[in-house]
């Protein structure tokens, strides 16, 4: 057994207390510790953003950190993103443009459009693109991820 | 209210938006083993001995699997040949290739295990990397000639010859005689989801879960290796994340199947990204391309000798070469052609489907050839393909005929790009065509339930990897029961509740699943039918089925309206029950006829830079002949993501090998694909819908139009920009800038 530590952090706004290994990653910790497998692992190098989360406010590979670094951060993963029960704007928006197709990457994508609109609530079609660089996807649905991202802008902003 | 034709969210949408979408790695067996592969850092070695002393030694290790542990001989396994072994048999044949696989109780445990297993082996020098090396004289032979049956040729490192075409292309009179060898490079699908596979004892049975695409496959296959009945084999499997081929045939499943057996016990492999890289291709291939024309630009002839590449073990490789081998010659009216196509064995990854099925490697060449001759006989490119270009019905290929207006398709496409405005300094536009076989066999059950709520469910062994198919299974059900879409489930991905499909593969089962959904909601029609003849003492010929309703010679009814008081008090369901066979054809080369074709034009525009060799692409247009849109956002998600795919091969994409046959850029650092800040920057995709294909409504395949003729579009573009012919691909600054910095004597 390795070395632990115990960590308190928010989690999708619920604080939690959680024990974890000190080498293990933030990825491993929320799919294996906290059972939130919306975060998913493709490179686990930090170059397909499958495992974007948002930390105090900035998208981050979950992949590349270690549990530990978030004591006392709060952390919001897809999971999180609904609001009541409802889908946000972003999540419906991505739904009525066909953006998710797989669907695999599509936690990522949402992560990184939500730090994005946080930033910037009324990105150019190069700010969004720009934005998800770090969010592949294979079955490239970057033409409709990237529209719904404007959608969802433009709709928050009504 | 149709839903056909419309664009509603996608059927599992919602899942995959909230992170609730449970794929294969969401998935938690109670007491499962982590396993970890143990491979050796060479392509290709003599095993001498295994020894696992140490690594069984660690806590929390159950045990190592290797060949000893399996039955002997070992156990092979393959969709044409039983070729691939459980794990390495005495060698291993390609870098990456297992030898021995760790169960653990933990992920760690498993990778420290890894380490300690001691594998004694004496690495092989030279090996077959290339299509040259393959075919060299008393070449060294890949496979070992006693696991090739009688093949004829079994002491070569060909697996088959094919000889297809008409007509004599010796007889036949020419103005212009054009020759070219291009080359296409290994690619790999790259899908998000690593392939996953999981497996755990049954009672008298196994159930696996898996990635795959071919779930009933694989069933046969497991069922076949443990001689087991189909019944107590379960295959899970749940919606692919990414697929494109290359989750289609089983790979390392009969692995984890013995090793749940051994352990009596569920136990679970996850690869990593980089180890899919080491699983699974695109076959690379050379293909020469020798074409006759008249002076207008008329084809004489085609004589096309495809040599494809594949790995170490066939897989479905060989069929990837006999189908787009036989349409080599594209859709063209040619009167004579002649095509040799060869399965060429090698030391390196196992090569299988992958969207496109051999079409995008033969494209390239000859729609490359096509552009060479054109502008020798100062033909305008598209003007070529017009004029050659198959007519509607007409018979261009032996027992196939041109099953849309293809030209239709090619001047959308030329009228989307521009193709006669001025173009800027340094740029450049390509044209090209192709199409590809649909499928040509197919069987596919569903069953549909129709709830005594009026809701409904659909049953489809269909694997939804991104395509869509649960969206347009809902649809037809929608429209065939008038059940809103909202109150329809389409379960899929299970063979203990699923009835069987043969496969999804070749763009198929819109057109093949899609008829028998259809079918299981007309058998319902049928039975909602007799219900109120029965119930209101009228004859069949006085009601008429439209969609979900039945007319009455006096009212209007619905489907459920009549079930409902047909099945009170105790309630009930209707069930339907529907089948599509494509059936064999034994007098067809390839065992059956094309149940449509993929025809796609693809036209691009763009700018190079002259100093570094960097291309942008300006405009990329794709249309395609589809039949008809059952859901038009879908089926352009699908395009748009194809020719994304397609520049993927043609600009950044390929393996890169060392001496000793190693992969040396594994992973996502060192292999790029294509990025949001990768794109065209304009982007089209169209579709002709003339409601002329065989499925529900008209409609034909769609998903890997898109990125047939992605590569030769852009090539001669590129081309047009530069006046440099690039022969392989992909299209890197550095290939451009090396072309121009030749000289006119090609130095």
């Amino acid at each position: 057994m390795n070395e632990t530590l115990t960590i308190n952090t928010t989690i999708n706004g619920r604080s939690r207390s959680i024990e974890v290994e000190v080498n293990h990653t933030l990825l491993d910790v929320l799919r294996d510790e906290v059972d939130l497998t919306g975060t998913k692992e493709c490179c686990v190098v930090g170059e397909c953003g499958a495992c974007t989360v948002i930390i105090d406010g900035r998208p981050m590979n979950s992949c590349l950190m270690l549990a530990v670094e978030i004591d006392g951060s709060e952390v919001t993963t897809v999971e999180g993103l609904e609001i009541h029960g409802e889908l946000n704007v972003l999540q419906a928006s991505f739904l009525d443009e066909s953006a998710a197709q797989c669907g695999f990457c599509i936690p990522g994508q949402l992560m990184s459009a939500t730090a994005l609109l946080h930033d910037n609530p009324d990105p150019t079609v190069e700010q969004v693109q720009e934005g998800l660089a770090g969010n592949l996807c294979r079955c490239a649905g970057y033409e409709q991820i990237t529209k719904a991202v404007l959608a969802a802008a433009k709709e928050a902003m009504r | 209210m149709k839903s056909v034709g419309s664009s509603p969210r996608r059927g599992g949408g919602l899942g995959r938006v909230t992170g609730h979408q449970q794929y294969l790695a969401d998935i938690k067996l109670p007491d499962v083993l982590q396993v970890k592969l143990v491979t050796l850092p060479v392509a290709r070695a003599k095993i001498n001995s295994i020894d696992v002393t140490e690594a069984e030694a660690l806590p929390g290790v159950a045990f190592v699997m290797t060949s000893a542990d399996l039955p002997q001989p070992m156990p092979r396994f393959g969709p044409q040949f039983q070729d691939r072994p459980v794990l390495a048999d005495g060698e291993t044949k390609y870098h990456g290739e297992a030898v021995a696989a760790v169960a653990a109780e933990t992920k760690e445990i498993a990778e420290e295990a890894v380490r300690l297993v001691k594998v004694h082996y004496d690495e092989l020098h030279g090996g077959v990397y290339s299509v040259a090396e393959a075919l060299a004289d008393n070449p060294l032979l890949v496979q070992d000639p006693k696991l090739r049956g009688d093949s004829p040729l079994a002491h070569t490192n060909i697996i088959d010859e094919k000889h297809f075409g008409w007509g004599d292309i010796d007889s036949q009179e020419s103005d212009l005689i054009v020759e070219d060898t291009f080359q296409f490079p290994m690619v790999t699908h790259f899908a998000i989801e690593p392939h996953g596979f999981m497996a755990a004892p049954d009672g008298d049975g196994i159930e696996i879960w898996s990635t795959i695409q071919h779930p009933y496959l694989l069933q046969k296959i497991m069922a076949k290796l443990l001689d087991m009945p189909l019944a107590m084999v379960r295959v899970h499997a749940p919606d692919p994340g990414g697929g494109f081929g290359g989750k289609q045939i089983p790979k390392l499943e009969p692995l984890i199947a013995y090793m749940a057996l051994r352990a009596q016990r569920p136990v679970r492999l996850i690869l990593t990204l980089d180890e899919t890289f080491q699983t699974v291709r695109r076959s690379s291939a050379e293909v020469r391309v020798r074409l006759g024309f008249t002076e207008n630009g008329v084809f004489t002839f085609q004589d096309i000798e495809t040599n494809f590449l594949v790995g170490a073990y066939v897989d479905i490789a060989d069929r990837v070469v006999s189908k787009s081998s036989y349409s080599a010659a594209g859709p063209y009216s040619v009167p004579a052609v002649k095509i040799i196509g060869r399965t060429i064995v090698s030391h390196t990854t196992p090569s299988t489907a992958f969207r496109g099925f051999g079409i995008p490697q033969i494209s390239w060449a000859r729609e490359s050839v096509i552009d060479e001759a054109a502008l020798r006989l100062g033909v305008d490119r598209l003007d070529i393909r017009l004029r050659n270009l198959a007519r509607y019905r007409e018979e261009f290929i032996p027992l196939e005929e041109a099953d849309g207006d293809w030209e239709q398709t090619v001047r959308t496409a030329a009228k989307r790009i521009g193709w006669n405005d001025p173009l800027p300094p340094n740029r450049g536009r390509g044209i090209a065509c192709g199409m590809k076989s649909g499928p040509t066999t197919g069987l596919s059950y569903s069953t549909v339930r129709l709830l005594y709520d009026g809701s409904a469910m659909v049953y489809a062994g269909t694997s939804d990897m991104g395509q869509g198919a649960r969206t347009v299974f809902a649809q037809i059900a929608s429209d065939e029961l008038g059940v809103p879409l909202e109150n329809i489930a389409v379960v899929m991905g299970d063979t203990a509740v699923v009835p069987y499909d043969q496969q999804t593969s070749a763009s198929r089962s819109s057109v093949l699943m899609g008829t028998a959904v259809q079918r299981a909601c007309q058998d319902i029609q049928g039975k909602v039918l007799t219900m109120a003849t029965e119930l209101y003492g009228i004859n069949e010929d006085a009601v008429k089925t439209v969609g979900g309703r039945l007319l009455l010679p006096d009212r209007e009814v619905t489907l459920t309206e009549v079930m409902q008081e047909a099945l009170a008090p105790l309630g009930g369901e209707v069930i339907g029950n529907g089948e599509m066979r494509k059936e064999k054809d034994p007098n067809h080369p390839l065992g059956g006829t094309a149940a449509f074709f993929e025809f796609n034009c693809t036209a691009s525009e763009v700018e190079v830079d002259m100093e570094t060799g960097h291309v942008t692409l300006i405009k990329h247009v794709t249309v395609g002949d589809v039949g008809r849109s059952l859901n038009p956002k879908q089926v352009t998600a699908q395009d748009d993501g194809a020719a994304i795919q397609g520049l993927g091969h043609t600009l950044m994409e390929h393996y890169i090998f060392d001496d000793a046959g190693r992969v040396r850029n594994i992973g996502a650092i060192d292999y790029r694909i294509l990025t949001s800040m990768d794109l065209p920057l304009e982007m089209h995709s169209e579709s002709i819908e003339n409601a002329d294909g065989p499925g529900p409504y008209g409609i034909k395949g769609v998903s890997e139009g898109s990125l047939l003729v992605t590569a030769p579009a852009v090539g001669a573009a590129v081309r047009e920009a530069t006046g440099k012919v690039i022969r392989d691909l992909p299209l890197t600054p550095q290939r451009v800038w090396e072309a121009l910095q030749e000289d006119e004597n090609g130095s």
